[in-house]
């Protein structure tokens, strides 16, 4: 092995604190924007760390007293939640049968180029179609219209996730098992679906986290409380005329909260998730 | 015939896939087209048939020239700075220190904080009269008087560039971190006893490891950053003076604003064929990559 000199180890121990400071500062700065009150985020000079924690806006954005904006939060939660788990249902029961088939039969796989190709359109190439259809069908500013919508990004995205995962399952065991005479719904049920489980489930969770993170739709599509999305509200709050920066914060906190413990938690397989398809820009 | 059954049964199996790919992927697509040869309005008159006037119209508009070039100054640049910053972390975490576990954890949290948080909270730093950046700079004496640094044209596209970058570059770490530990150690080590500098080891040793997974971080960070819209949407609505008006902001007001539905549908088809060449572009590049490899 190689002997490391003093200077080289002081050196990396330098670079990582900059890189762990780089990293950190602005989500730490978002947190005790969260927690500082008004007076606190306006002073010159800036305090650094509020005098008195401040946790009234957590409790005012949590609050469903109608007519607040506490009660426009929960709701845009609320259909950010909705929208997200109806499009990664709808999006992994459609892509299970045809990333299977893809995966298992040579004659078909250039299909899945195409469906790759489509997720590389660019979101405005499909908006005025999608608005005039969703337009026409009623479904403009509802959550079913915009789960429709997340197909688009959702299908293509777990298809191409979960054909890999069947990849990496041997065929042999398929064809052992159809060799003992059993149907291909059993074959399908008691053996390949069981060991993609683990696979059905990362996809699921990154077409989840696809969705909440969606804004571009959200932002066409929807326009009240039925169906706007976390996204679009804390845009609306960052664009509007709200002076308390510490709602923005805490709004932020809250919205960001769902993905980063999933993120942390299932450090593991997003890493190589990531790694071997480079996912999500 | 077994071999046709076989076919058959798959395209079965990918039949619910393909109509809801017909229905929110392939109809769009092919209306967009046709929208784009005509004078729609977004809600009202259908309207009627203009030829190629909507795509002269844009090309020629200097909206779209500019839009164009902001483009791809924010790509380039961004995606360059990711590239240079997420191998010189990768490069650092694959050392051995005390930390490098919790270090590599943290390195998720910007990919994982939502893409419109992240665009608040670097609005909220950059704010002109409270922000921390401001405070900061000026509290260590490297700036006389607060800055509005998303006011002005000459900073508005730099500070959306550095917010864009501070998300994005831990993502290419990752990729080449885990590149960079299917290098052999026997093989540096090798480099290290025959007496290759730093700087050969990694051109010869380490590079040819590196180059394909950030190849593949390469295409996708361009493509989507030359789609970029929701940064700059919550930051600067492509302003201040249009300075930070990427192409697809230029489709959202064209289509959606100015509720031009036929203009918009060529711009955005415009924005589509420029996507497609870089993919094509850059699959061609990486067919090359594998082959020399």
């Amino acid at each position: 092995m190689e002997r490391q000199n003093p200077f080289f180890t002081a050196f990396v121990y330098a670079s990582a604190l900059l890189l762990a400071i780089v990293i950190l500062a602005p989500l730490a700065w978002l947190f005790v924007m969260s927690i500082s009150s008004a007076a606190d985020l306006s002073a010159k000079p800036l305090n650094w760390w509020p005098d008195e924690i401040d946790l009234s806006r957590y409790r005012a954005l949590l609050s469903t007293i109608e007519n607040t904006a506490g009660a426009a939060f929960v709701a845009s939660l609320l259909n950010s939640l909705t929208v997200a788990g109806m499009a990664t249902l709808a999006a992994i029961a459609v892509a299970i049968p045809a990333a299977w088939a893809v995966s298992r039969t040579p004659t078909v796989s250039w299909s899945l180029f195409a469906v790759i190709a489509t997720y590389m359109l660019p979101p405005v190439a499909l908006a005025v179609p999608l608005y005039m259809g969703l337009a026409y069908l009623g479904l403009l500013n509802s959550v079913f219209g915009l789960a429709l919508v997340y197909l688009t990004i959702l299908a293509p995205f777990t298809t191409w996730l979960l054909k890999s995962g069947f990849d990496s399952i041997p065929r042999e065991i398929e064809s052992a098992a159809m060799i003992d005479g059993a149907r291909l719904d059993q074959i399908l049920r008691l053996l390949t679906l069981p060991l993609a489980a683990p696979v059905m489930a990362t996809s699921a969770l990154f077409a989840f986290l696809l969705a909440w993170d969606e804004f571009f739709y959200a932002l066409l599509f929807t326009s009240d409380l039925r169906a706007k999305t976390l996204t679009v509200a804390i845009a609306d709050l960052a664009g509007g005329r709200v002076s308390d920066y510490g709602l923005i914060a805490t709004a932020g906190v809250l919205a960001a909260l769902p993905p980063v413990l999933i993120g942390l938690v299932m450090q593991r397989a997003l890493i190589s998730g990531l790694t071997s398809g480079g996912v999500k820009g | 015939m077994p071999g046709i059954w076989i076919t058959t049964r798959a395209w079965l199996l990918m039949l619910p896939l393909l109509v809801v790919m017909i229905a929110v992927i392939g109809w769009p697509l092919v209306d967009t087209v046709r929208l784009s040869f005509t004078d729609a309005k977004l809600v009202g008159t259908a309207g009627g048939f203009v030829g190629l006037n909507n795509y002269a119209k844009m090309l020629g508009g200097s909206n779209f020239q500019r839009a164009l070039m902001t483009t791809t100054w924010f790509a380039v640049v961004s995606v360059a700075a990711e590239m240079v910053l997420g191998v010189l972390a990768a490069l650092l975490l694959n050392q051995q220190f005390r930390g490098r576990t919790a270090l590599r954890a943290l390195m998720i949290l910007p990919w994982a904080l939502p893409t419109v948080v992240n665009a608040t909270l670097w609005r909220l730093i950059y704010n002109p009269e409270y922000g921390a950046l401001n405070a900061a700079l000026t509290q260590i004496g490297l700036l006389d008087s607060y800055r509005s640094w998303l006011g002005e044209p000459a900073s508005a596209l730099t500070a959306l560039i550095v917010a864009d970058c501070w998300k994005n570059f831990p993502l290419v770490a990752l990729i080449a971190l885990a590149a960079l530990q299917a290098v052999p150690r026997d093989i540096t080590a090798a480099a290290l006893v025959d007496g290759a500098g730093p700087f050969n080891r990694f051109r010869y040793v380490i590079m040819p490891y590196l180059a394909g997974p950030l190849l593949v971080a390469l295409v996708l960070r361009t493509i989507e950053a030359f789609k970029v819209f929701d940064i700059i949407w919550v930051m600067t609505r492509g302003g201040p003076a249009n300075s930070t008006r990427t192409l697809s902001i230029l489709v959202y007001q064209e289509a959606f604003s100015f509720q031009r539905a036929g203009s918009g549908a060529s711009l955005a088809l415009i924005v589509t064929l420029l996507v497609t060449i870089l993919a094509v572009a850059y699959a061609a590049l990486l067919r090359k990559a594998a082959g020399a490899s």
